[in-house]
Order: C-alpha cells, then sequence, then structure tokens
C-alpha cells in the first residue's frame, strides 16, 4: 500500500511539446539547485575528523560497533558475567574466540555409610565443582564483527567496545585476553 | 632583434614561445591538480590533502614525481607503436592549440588571422589519440572508451563550431586578437551579453569536449574502470592527465577571449584578468564535476543531436539574419 501510494505521488513526465518544454525547464532549474547545494557545502564548515591531530570521544560514538569485550557484574567490575557456556565460541563464524575455565579441585567427598538403618535426613548433594573463567582471548585479525557472539550471549556477558583507534604492525598483537582487559579497565575506573 | 643571430626573428619567437608555454602548462596542470582535489575535499565537506606541505599544496608535486618515476608498462598483445604514439599525440597538439591565445596586450604566441580556425582543427587530434590510446591497448574497456570517446567528440564538436561560428558572424573575424580588441572593458560590452545562448552552448559542449563530468563517458570509472587509459601507468597515463587539464585552460581561454572580453577589465586591464576570468570559469567545470552524476550515454548524444544542434543552427541563422539586418 504504501509503496503503491509512493508511486502514485510521482509526477509522471508530460508529453507535447509543450510539456517536453517544461520539463526540459524544471531540468535546467534543477541543475543550478544542485550547484547550490554543493556551493552551499563549499562554503560551509567540514565535519571530517582530521585523524592524527583530532580524534572523537568515546563518548560521541554512539552506535559504533568496535571489538568485543566482556563485561563485568554490577559489584564486581573485575568479574566478568560470563557464566562459560561456551555458545559464543561455537557461533563465531571465523572461530576468533578462544575460552579457558579453570575448575575447582573440590577435596574428596566423605564416603557415606550405608547402615541397614534408613535415615530420615537425605543424604547432601555432591557439591558442584565452580567453573571460574581464566582465560578469553580473542584473535581480531579474523573477527568480522558479526555480532552474532553479543547476540548470542545468554547472560549480556559480551558488548562491543568503543576502542576505535586500534592498530598494530604485527599481527600477533591483535590477538587479546579481554579478561585481562576488562580487568585492567576495572581498575583503571575505581 | 640582434643582427648576429642567425636565427630569423618569428622562429626565435616561437621557439621561446613554445618554452614558455611548456612551462605554463606543467605549473597550471600542478595548480590545477590541486585546485580539483581541493574543490573535490570542499564540496564533500572534507578538507582534501592536507599531508604534503603546509595544507597538502605540495601533493600535486609529490604526484608528479610518483608518475615519472613509475615503470611504463605495455599490456600483451598491445599494439606497441599505436599505445606509445596515442599519449605523444594527445599531448602534442596542446602547443599548437596555445600559440594563437592572447593572454595580454600583445601576449600570443604567433599573430595570425585564423586563430580560432586552427584552434579548433587542432583540438579534433585529440579524439584520434584517444582512439588510438583504446585500440592498441588491446583492452575491453579502452576499446569501449575509445568507442565513446569518437561517438562523443564527433557529436559535441558540431554544436561547438556553431556556436564559435555565431561571434565569428558578429565580429567577423577569426582573429582571437580581433575579437577581444572589438569588445569593451565592461561586462555589458562583452560578446556574452549579445550571444548568451551560444555562451551556453559552447562552455556545455566544452565540457563534453574535454570529457569531464558529467559527460566523462570515455573514461567512466565506474564502468570502464578508466576507459581509454585503463593500461596506460606512469607518464603514459600523465600525458593524457596533462593534455586534459590543459584542454580545460584551452577552451576556458577561448570562450574568455571569444564571450568575457579577454584581457580586457573595468580597471587596470591586462594578462591578470585574463587569468581571473579563465580560473573562475575552470572552478564552475570543477563545481560542474563534483555536482553532476554522469550522464547516460544515450542522454549524452540526445542532448546534443535533440537540443544543442537545433539551437546552435537556430541561433546561427538568427546572428545571421541580424548581422545582415543592422
Amino acid at each position: 500500500m504504501a509503496i503503491e501510494a509512493r508511486i502514485k505521488q510521482t509526477p509522471k513526465p508530460e508529453t507535447g511539446v509543450l510539456g517536453t518544454l517544461r520539463e526540459t525547464a524544471k531540468g535546467l532549474w534543477s541543475l543550478i539547485v544542485g550547484l547550490g547545494v554543493t556551493g552551499k557545502y563549499f562554503a560551509g564548515k567540514q565535519v571530517t575528523v582530521h585523524y592524527p591531530r583530532q580524534t572523537v570521544e568515546p563518548e560521541a560514538l554512539t552506535g559504533y560497533r568496535g571489538h568485543i569485550e566482556l563485561v563485568g557484574k554490577p559489584k564486581t567490575p573485575d568479574t566478568p558475567r560470563c557464566i562459560m557456556c561456551m555458545k559464543c565460541m561455537r557461533i563465531c563464524p571465523s572461530g576468533c574466540i578462544s575460552i579457558k575455565a579453570q575448575t575447582e579441585k573440590l577435596p574428596p567427598q566423605p564416603e557415606v555409610e550405608e547402615g541397614p538403618q534408613e535415615s530420615q535426613v537425605p543424604p547432601p548433594q555432591p557439591k558442584k565443582p565452580k567453573k571460574t573463567l581464566s582465560k578469553f582471548s580473542l584473535d581480531y585479525s579474523l573477527c568480522s564483527l558479526c555480532s552474532l557472539c553479543v547476540l548470542h550471549c545468554p547472560v549480556k556477558s559480551l558488548q562491543h567496545s568503543k576502542h576505535v583507534y586500534w592498530a598494530e604492525t604485527d599481527k600477533k598483537d591483535l590477538t587479546v585476553d579481554l579478561l585481562e582487559r576488562l580487568r585492567r579497565s576495572a581498575k583503571e575506573a575505581s | 632583434m640582434m643582427q648576429f643571430t642567425a636565427i630569423p626573428e618569428p622562429a626565435l619567437r616561437l621557439v621561446l614561445c613554445i618554452v614558455a608555454l611548456a612551462v605554463f602548462i606543467g605549473l597550471n596542470g600542478l595548480l590545477l591538480v590541486y585546485m580539483e582535489r581541493k574543490v573535490a575535499g570542499h564540496i564533500q565537506r572534507r578538507p582534501g590533502p592536507f599531508e604534503v606541505g603546509p595544507h597538502g599544496i605540495l601533493t600535486p608535486v609529490a604526484d608528479a614525481l610518483k608518475l615519472v618515476g613509475k615503470q611504463l608498462v605495455a599490456p600483451q598483445g598491445a599494439d606497441p607503436w599505436l599505445f606509445w604514439t596515442a599519449p605523444i599525440l594527445s599531448f602534442m597538439p596542446i602547443f599548437v592549440l596555445f600559440l594563437p591565445i592572447e593572454f595580454g596586450p600583445g601576449l600570443f604566441g604567433v599573430q595570425t588571422n585564423l586563430g580560432l580556425l586552427l584552434i579548433l582543427a587542432f583540438a579534433g587530434f585529440n579524439v584520434l589519440a584517444l582512439c588510438l590510446a583504446g585500440w592498441g591497448s588491446n583492452n575491453k574497456w579502452g576499446l569501449l572508451g575509445a568507442a565513446r570517446a569518437v561517438a562523443q567528440s564527433v557529436a559535441y564538436e558540431i554544436p561547438l563550431l556553431l556556436s564559435l561560428l555565431a561571434v565569428a558572424f558578429m565580429t567577423g573575424t577569426l582573429d582571437l586578437s580581433e575579437t577581444v580588441a572589438q569588445q569593451g572593458a565592461w561586462p555589458w560590452q562583452w560578446n556574452l551579453v549579445t550571444q548568451p545562448l551560444a555562451f551556453v552552448i559552447f562552455f556545455t559542449c566544452a565540457v563534453a569536449e574535454t570529457n569531464r563530468a558529467p559527460f566523462d563517458m570515455p573514461e567512466a570509472e565506474s564502468e570502464l574502470t578508466a576507459g581509454f587509459h585503463t593500461e596506460y601507468s606512469g607518464m603514459g597515463f600523465g600525458l593524457f592527465f596533462l593534455a586534459e587539464y590543459a584542454e580545460m585552460i584551452v577552451v576556458c581561454s577561448l570562450a574568455t577571449i571569444l564571450f568575457l572580453g579577454g584581457w580586457k577589465g573595468p580597471f587596470l586591464s591586462g594578462a591578470w584578468w585574463f587569468l581571473v576570468k579563465m580560473y573562475a570559469l575552470l572552478t564552475v567545470m570543477m563545481w560542474f564535476r563534483w555536482t553532476y552524476p554522469r550522464v547516460r550515454f544515450d542522454q549524452v548524444l540526445n542532448i546534443c543531436w535533440k537540443w544543442f544542434i537545433p539551437l546552435a543552427l537556430v541561433n546561427l541563422l538568427a546572428t545571421a539574419v541580424l548581422v545582415k539586418v543592422f
């Protein structure tokens, strides 16, 4: 419907001798209007940033999608929200995320005596070993910024950073440990 | 002239002129490259070249050095004779085009009463050069560019000639110095007032003849990579480039002489008025380039055959009648 309405609105080119002349006059006038537009831009202020001498503040970068970064917990900003579900690692089409989790070693469980008399209390559940994130590395040289990892994170532990001016001369330097980065930025913030 | 020189005066004058013109064309080429990039930048709301020298003023020098330093490569299967003749053929006639132009009072290369004819005749060489370049490259883009160049240049030469002929009818001469002499110093004494239509037709055709946007069909980047000069590198390309800018200067000079009173101005008449008018027209040409989208090829020819040629003919006939009556 909307498209049809728009098609109806565009005027048909006029026909006939007078119509052609009117169309031509309109076209010639549009040429002058065009010159006016570019002329105004020519005389007006420039809108680009002169990069090495000027930079854009991260706050001004609304909507900019830089490389991914970990999001800290609200109370402890140096520990990520990550629950090590590995979804981001699996969904990544370029395979640029690698996660290492450390499993806590639990002391051996005391053996439960199996007596003839059944106790009323159920046996205590074996304690689950606690997992901690030990490494979350990103190979930015492979990343295509598709944002799939950010979209699939169930706990919103990933976001795009506003780290615009990142350039390296060595490909190896493009691999970063995001966990370390999070800790560093948390320390800087506090 | 000095007695002990065995060289006759006209020959000496010619040699000096060509040397001076070579310097003039070279310097103007550098200046125009810089100007074009700055105009493009500012129209697109960015600063343009900024890094080499203050405000990027040395960028064209760096560009020129790069072009001179590059290896000349001819593609496999190209016709070496045609391929290397083309850029030279494109550049050499430029000197002839500048000879009859009067830059200031008495400041011209050759005194001739057929200056206009000389320029129009030798300007046609460029089409041949473009054609040879496209054909000799053994490249489909080159060939398509060459075909377009020929169709477009041949078509636009007709209204260009007709519009200039109207001015020649009025002034009764083909001598460029005489044309300037017949115009006054003030803008209302210029031929622009009596021949506005001829001026518009001439200037538009000039844009088309120099293959500038929006009529840059022979080198349409988005369709033909670079058209006829796709296969040229280094100074092969450099010569085409320089020739294009030199031709822009020639057509703008012609427009200045024929329609805008040449070197005459309301005060302090002289060569500087000529340069001011010429550069104003060059700026307008650049302004066109960064404003208008490229015209489709059938539109290019339609504009010429359906509008410019009839209009130029009507204008010529009207001028002829009025000249006869008054």
